[in-house]
């Protein structure tokens, strides 16, 4: 019981980290896989909507490990959520509550504020802009980049690709700047 | 007559995936257990330690937590660690193959792309491992989110030639 409580309590960056980091050599040894997680994406493509596009015209069936790994997130997500979850509300820095609230963020109890993931947000102009724009820019941008944060920042950068580490870069002057630059914007919409 | 020994499908360019499998021996599906469980407790770890929340990804674009810098720090000191050792004793896989390694090309498309990505990842919260540990733990909407970004690399594919790359 008290092992319990202890896993329900949120997990420090020294164990998510090198867990994390463990999977690039677990991947590697049971399987010759190299660890990428948007590469689903293209995948879900090639097997649903190929359309006769030369980027999608391969035998996505021997990366089908790689559709089965992503679905054990989704279900991993499942279980942490459902029987691992921390009963306290999440603890955030006062000062991103402040910049957030400015902002309009009112709801600050879960992982995700339901002033924008609430499922009624859907079909509105915050849904168009936090999930179908946003998505969209996930989506496009990881493949033109040739990965994501697996791939390039942890797999990449751990076999020493100097390709992955400009990638890495991006990805983070993309955040800040969205951050910082395109966030104050958006939410003078609502 | 044609043979069918032919590959049916004629490819304009070889086929790069950037998270390959290079296994040499088939796989039974029964086999792809061993991905769902890797995947598991790789969501397990997503939700505990909160990277899948929205909150912890503007901490740290706002530079105001430490904890994501460690998280992906610490993982990529592991991973680094992990594959100088397999390299360096030639260690085999379960199957006794030899570890493929790829080495990355340096494209344009890594600038372009990776800003366009950074720019998706501050205002979903969320890159494509979390988006689908945040649908396990019950955020329906974020199932748009998904579904646009299969939409993003349907595009891409889609216009890839005349983007520069």
């Amino acid at each position: 019981m008290e092992l319990l409580e202890f896993i329900k309590q949120p997990w420090p960056w020294y164990v998510a980290g090198p867990l994390i980091g463990l999977t690039v050599p677990t991947l590697l040894l049971i399987g010759n896989k190299s660890f990428g997680i948007s590469s689903s994406l293209r995948h879900i493509c090639a097997a649903c909507m190929p359309a006769d596009i030369p980027f999608f015209k391969y035998n996505w069936r021997k990366e089908i490990w790689n559709l089965v790994f992503v679905f054990g997130v989704l279900i991993g997500g499942f279980i942490a959520t459902n029987f691992l979850a921390n009963p306290n509300t999440i603890v955030i820095n006062p000062q991103t509550i402040k910049d957030l609230s400015a902002l309009g963020i009112k709801d600050f109890n879960g992982l995700m504020p339901s002033d924008i993931f609430a499922t009624e947000n859907i079909f509105s102009l915050k849904g168009l802009i936090f999930f179908v724009i946003g998505g969209f820019m996930v989506g496009f941008g990881t493949r033109w980049a040739g990965g994501c944060t697996s791939g390039h920042a942890i797999m990449g950068i751990s076999n020493l690709q100097v390709p992955s580490v400009i990638a890495t870069c991006c990805f983070m002057v993309g955040g800040f700047a969205s951050t910082h630059l395109l966030l104050p914007l958006i939410f003078k919409l609502f | 007559m044609k043979s069918t020994f032919e590959t049916p499908i004629v490819e304009k360019e070889e086929f790069v995936c950037e998270a390959p499998n290079d296994m040499k021996t088939s796989e039974s599906g029964f086999a792809n257990l061993k991905y769902l469980i890797v995947g598991i407790m790789f969501g397990i770890v997503f939700v505990k330690a909160e990277i899948i929340s929205w909150f912890r990804i503007q901490e740290m674009f706002r530079l105001q937590s430490f904890h994501m810098y460690g998280v992906i720090g610490s993982a990529v000191v592991v991973g680094m660690i992990s594959v100088f050792l397999i390299k360096k004793f030639n260690i085999k896989t379960l199957s006794g193959e030899t570890v493929e390694f790829h080495p990355k090309k340096f494209q344009q498309g890594q600038i372009y792309g990776g800003l366009l990505f950074g720019l998706g990842w501050a205002i979903t919260g969320a890159c494509p491992g979390p988006l689908f540990a945040q649908i396990g733990s019950g955020f329906v909407a974020v199932l748009v989110t998904l579904l646009s970004a299969i939409a993003g690399t349907w595009t891409y594919g889609y216009f890839k030639e005349k983007l520069p790359n």
